[in-house]
């Protein structure tokens, strides 16, 4: 039973982990400005002065969203704090720091 | 749709923009389900169970005031003032966040206070305790209003949403995402909202400097504005007050970099609940400092839009109507960001103030459930009870702000209210705090009748200024002489009660008072997890510092 909800507990620390909405959001919206940008008029393009900025914040969110969620499988989340005072015992010991 | 976006400020969304800011708020309510999975004690409620990693305490600790008020304010002075706005920043944060980190940290963190109200409580006693949570809770649910109303007068304005439905729409959100998530979802959104704000503000700058032709380019513009060549200056001009923010050098660094930016940053509850959320002192001591390294270089996302509104917006600068000041940032988006990034920058402006309420709303529920109902009114429930008074409170204290945000409405100018706001609330409690932390003599009823007799010397200028007694240049000038007022007074009052009564045993202030060391806030405890240089707090706080410095040489 320990191990079920410290099994769930986790997906749900994992989930919560900001680097995934970070993320996970500027992914979604990096892809959606750059297709955008890619479809651009030439009239937004003039409106922007000539930069295509759809084009250029598109790629850069989608680049800054990978690399939050690089950085999340880099350095996985530590287990919730309240594991630490009131389940520290029931913890498996192959608990990783 | 044509005619819609013909009348003034109207943007003209279309489909994709409303498509990520659906996904943003989506998004927002998600981390509040989650959130409330992860809640089990009121701790977590309120403090995230103190288990926040320093970078995300840090941007939330900039986030929470990087509302939106905050960055039209700062494009709008930047639009008036020109580059003298800066001051705001370098001199008028930067130093007082280090401060904060450093020296004030230890005793808020290391003393295991929950708020600060608690703190005075354990300094001072329950008089002052009471007093400042009451007047604590006011002040939030007064600001939360604010940013309401702000945010419906922005929708309405740009999206030509009513007032009353976006004001709903805004409580209702805030409401939601804090009432499931309590801390952890405000920290979170403010961090999620750090990053949106700032993509969709970065195109506004790419987009302003390549219209005016780069740095060069608005710089040659702008000394043909009647702002000028001063507007370009942040010191240069400041050894008499002839220069566009009308302050000398004294006034910029006594006024602005101490006795407004400490009583801010320091005693802020608002802001220092984020820090207090981190996982271990040190976390907590670098939070603020953290916080002070994106604070030194967002001017360029705010202060130069502003200046290049000044230069590409005709007629910026009118009294009333859509060329005010405060519209600077909105022109530009209209003007210069087509579809796509226009819905980014828009949803990080809404972003942005349900940031600034949502932080409001949480300190609020903080001290209303701990400082008042747990301490005066129903003490020795379960953990239960008062996590579900903490719910409650949040519920009231958005309903609340629904109705301050119509006294916000009838303010004409709201950064004014917002300073009044402060120089009532603000301005005593550093003063009592600061003395209280440094003189350990300071008696617990010098801390009350300080507090006290402070705001209310700034509740009398107040007064005596709407009823027209005393005469002030301008409501910004009453709240300046306010927060002065109340910071002498507040200051005086605790030197001469002090002789009168007994003071607290040198026991009782162990780690609440500076050179008093306690367990706590002893040498090694602090320094403990700084061993690694990049985790040392008074290292980063000192490169913070040097940086702000050396950022003025080429606007000298």
């Amino acid at each position: 039973m320990a191990n079920e909800s410290d099994a769930s507990r986790r997906r749900v620390v994992r989930l919560f982990d900001v680097r995934l909405v970070i993320g996970g959001l500027f992914v979604v919206y990096g892809v959606i400005v750059t297709l955008i940008g890619l479809f651009d008029t030439s009239a937004e393009i003039a409106k922007a002065q000539g930069v295509h900025i759809n084009l250029w914040m598109g790629i850069a969110m989608l680049v800054f969203g990978l690399l939050m969620l690089l950085w999340l499988r880099l350095s996985p989340p530590e287990p919730l704090p309240g594991a630490t005072d009131d389940e520290a015992d029931t913890a498996p010991s192959d608990d990783q720091d | 749709m044509q005619v819609l976006a013909a009348s003034g400020l109207r943007l003209d969304l279309d489909v994709y923009d409303y498509l990520i800011l659906a996904l943003y708020f989506i998004t927002v309510l998600g981390i509040g389900f989650a959130a409330r999975a992860a809640i089990r004690t009121s701790a977590d409620f309120f403090l995230s169970g103190r288990s926040m990693p320093a970078w995300v305490t840090g941007l939330a600790f900039i986030s929470a005031n990087l509302g939106a008020l905050e960055i039209l304010g700062m494009a709008a002075n930047g639009a008036q003032y020109g580059l003298m706005t800066l001051h705001y920043y370098w001199v008028g944060a930067v130093p007082a966040m280090v401060f904060l980190g450093i020296v004030m940290m230890p005793f808020y963190y290391g003393s295991k206070v929950r708020s600060v109200p608690e703190f005075l409580r354990r300094r001072f006693n329950n008089g002052t305790h009471l007093f400042n949570g009451i007047s604590f809770a006011v002040a939030q649910v007064l600001i939360a209003g604010v940013n309401l109303f702000a945010l419906a007068l922005v929708l309405q304005t740009l999206l030509g949403w009513p007032l009353w439905i976006s004001i709903m729409l805004g409580a209702a959100i805030v409401l939601a995402y804090i009432t499931l998530g309590g801390l952890s979802s405000a920290i979170y959104n403010e961090v999620l909202q750090f990053f949106v704000i700032l993509a969709g503000l970065i195109p506004i700058t790419i987009v302003g400097l390549t219209k005016v032709g780069g740095v060069d380019g608005l710089f040659e513009k702008v000394r043909q504005t009647p702002l000028g060549e001063p507007g370009l200056h942040t010191w240069a001009n400041t050894g008499s007050t002839d220069n566009p923010l009308g302050a000398s050098w004294i006034g910029i660094i006594f006024g602005l970099g101490f006795v407004l930016s400490f009583g801010y940053w320091t005693t802020n509850f608002a802001e220092v609940q984020r820090a207090l959320s981190a996982k271990n002192m040190s976390a907590a001591r670098r939070t603020p400092i953290i916080g002070a390294f994106p604070k030194l270089v967002i001017p360029v996302v705010t202060v130069v839009p502003g200046l290049i509104a000044l230069v590409t917006v005709k007629g910026l600068g009118a009294e009333s109507g859509d060329l005010q000041y405060n519209y600077a940032i909105p022109q530009l988006m209209r003007e210069l960001l087509p579809n796509g990034v226009l819905g980014v920058a828009v949803t990080g402006l809404l972003a942005s103030f349900m940031a600034g309420m949502a932080a409001n709303v949480s300190g609020f529920n903080t001290v209303f459930t701990y400082d008042i109902w747990q301490s005066y009114v129903r003490k020795d429930r379960s953990d239960e009870y008062y996590l579900r008074v903490g719910r409650i409170a949040t519920v009231g204290g958005v309903l609340i702000g629904i109705g301050t945000a119509f006294i916000a409405a009838g303010f004409n100018n709201i950064m004014n209210y917002i300073q009044a706001l402060f120089s009532l609330f603000n301005a005593p409690l550093f003063a009592t705090f600061i003395v209280g932390l440094f003189w350990k003599r300071m008696s617990a009823w010098a801390g009350f009748w300080s507090l006290v007799l402070g705001t209310l010397a700034s509740l009398t200028l107040y007064l005596l200024h709407l009823g027209d007694v005393i005469k002030f240049n301008s409501d910004l000038d009453e709240s300046f002489w306010g927060a002065g007022a109340a910071f002498v007074v507040a200051v005086i009052v605790a030197l001469i009660v002090t002789q009168f009564t007994p003071s607290k045993p040198e026991e009782e202030l162990r780690g609440l008072v500076y050179g008093l060391g306690g367990s706590t806030t002893s040498g090694d405890v602090i320094l403990a997890a700084d061993k690694v240089w990049w985790r040392n707090p008074v290292l980063l706080g000192a490169i913070a510092l040097v940086l702000a410095v050396v950022l003025y040489i080429p606007v000298w």
